[in-house]
């Protein structure tokens, strides 16, 4: 089995404190895996991790056969991540923060088009500076951009927030054609009624460490009982 | 690396001419710069001219502080810094390509600030190379040392009073030297005005270099 992504008390810091502390985490190939837990478990410190942005101090953090220690950025290279804050330039349209990622990656702009198609963006709405955008299509870009440059580890945090319910459906049939392709999947999300459905496995954070790893159910219909309860607030973690 | 700095510098200046910033801030600026100092000093026309050098090089130091945040802003959002770190570009090549930018709009500066002179101080340059060279040189040596020191408080939220006090003194070589080149340009001097052109090359070279080796780790410490 290809691991894309292999944590062993992986710990991690925010300047003094602590965003992992001790995650165990193995990730397969073409697996969606969701991490869910509350406000500060350390779900987007994970993911920042996975995509090198966060230092991994101790522990092992292997991430698409990588050492994040030392090939920090080649799994750069090869991730894409879908943060809070969409990583595209507001004065830019949708299409030109699309072709200049494809571009920044060495890849060709043939895949922009329907990349921005599969997202919803088409016609005059491409062509709009994404400062003059609702919160939802600047996501729908930044998924674009995702797209277009198909990772072989998506990273999504809360792909769901601020979309309205069609392109949650996408963000939906994304994840499972990402899977399909080969790719890994790690989303977070505060609701496990849309993560749930999409993973094979479902992982809850607590305390920057991962409490509790079960099944998901990927492409079946969820049994009663299966979304998870929440746990509280994990204040004294990033 | 090229390729990456053409990339960087034409989403910057594409950037520029879409959000005007350039145009209707950092080019006014500057000629309020020329015209209030070109007040300070009175109406003498002897003054005026022979202070001119000075305060277009004064102009143009300013200008370039206005420039460099701008390029610093462009990318201040923590996922626009995110996504730059993982698009696989050459660190120095968005170091390269964002000095370029930067190069660009201080050279629109130049030209609007080098007018300004001729008609408001009835400046006549003897030797247009030298005026030239100097410029080129202390341009590209501005441009890398403001972009550099941009890097250096980009994650800082007090980057925007920071960074002239980072960047004013450590420029002043091209103050001092800009301004005797071009001196030497509006008199003719050839032989002493080529001698400035010893401190403005040199200086472009070591920020170009330093900014190519140290925007990678500037960059992820912001």
């Amino acid at each position: 089995m290809h691991l894309a992504v292999h944590f062993r008390s992986a710990v991690a810091l925010t300047g003094r404190f602590p965003a992992l502390s001790g995650v165990d985490l193995d990730v397969a190939a073409g697996e969606v895996v969701a991490v869910l837990g509350a406000n500060g478990a350390g779900k987007t410190s994970l993911l920042r991790a996975c995509a090198g942005l966060v230092a991994v101090t101790s522990g092992e953090a292997v991430v698409l056969g990588c050492d994040l220690r030392s090939d920090r950025t080649v799994v750069r290279r090869r991730v894409g991540l879908l943060g809070h804050d969409p990583s595209l330039y507001d004065e830019l349209t949708a299409l030109e923060n699309v072709r200049f990622a494809v571009r920044a990656a060495g890849l060709g702009t043939d895949r922009v088009g329907s990349a921005l198609d599969r997202m919803g963006l088409a016609g005059r709405l491409r062509r709009t500076p994404v400062a003059r955008m609702s919160a939802g299509q600047r996501r729908r870009t930044a998924l674009a951009v995702l797209v277009a440059r198909a990772p072989e580890l998506w990273l999504l945090d809360e792909p769901h927030a601020g979309l309205d319910a069609d392109a949650r459906a996408v963000v939906g049939s994304l994840v499972e054609e990402a899977a399909e392709s080969g790719a890994a999947v790690v989303l977070t999300s505060h609701e496990p009624e849309l993560a749930v459905p999409l993973a094979d496995r479902v992982a809850v954070m607590s305390g920057g460490r991962i409490a509790e790893l079960r099944s998901g159910c990927r492409g079946t219909v969820a049994p009663e009982g299966v979304l998870v309860a929440l746990p509280r607030d994990d204040a004294d973690v990033a | 690396m090229w390729r990456d700095a053409l990339l960087v510098a034409g989403k910057d200046v594409r950037i520029e001419l879409r959000s005007r910033v350039a145009l209707w801030q950092v080019l006014p600026f500057a000629v309020l710069v020329l015209v209030l100092f070109g007040f300070a000093l009175g109406p003498g026309p002897t003054a005026l001219r022979s202070a001119a050098p000075g305060l277009y090089w004064l102009a143009v130091l300013f200008s370039t502080v206005l420039a460099t945040q701008r390029s610093v802003a462009i990318e201040a959002g923590e996922g626009v810094r995110d996504g730059l770190r993982l698009s696989g570009i050459d660190p120095a090549g968005v170091f390269l390509g964002k000095a370029a930018a930067v190069a660009i709009q201080l050279v629109a500066v130049q030209v609007l600030l080098g007018a300004g002179i001729v008609v408001l101080f009835d400046v006549h340059v003897e030797t247009w190379w030298l005026a030239l060279v100097a410029s080129v040189l202390a341009t590209v040596g501005l441009s890398a040392a403001g972009v550099l020191y941009g890097a250096l408080s980009a994650g800082l939220r007090v980057r925007e009073t920071l960074l002239p006090l980072l960047v004013l003194p450590i420029v002043a070589p091209v103050l001092i030297a800009g301004s005797r080149a071009w001196s030497a340009a509006v008199t003719g001097a050839v032989a002493s005005g080529a001698s400035w052109l010893k401190i403005l090359g040199p200086f472009a070279a070591v920020y170009l270099a330093v900014g190519v080796a140290l925007y990678g780790p500037l960059q992820e410490t912001a």
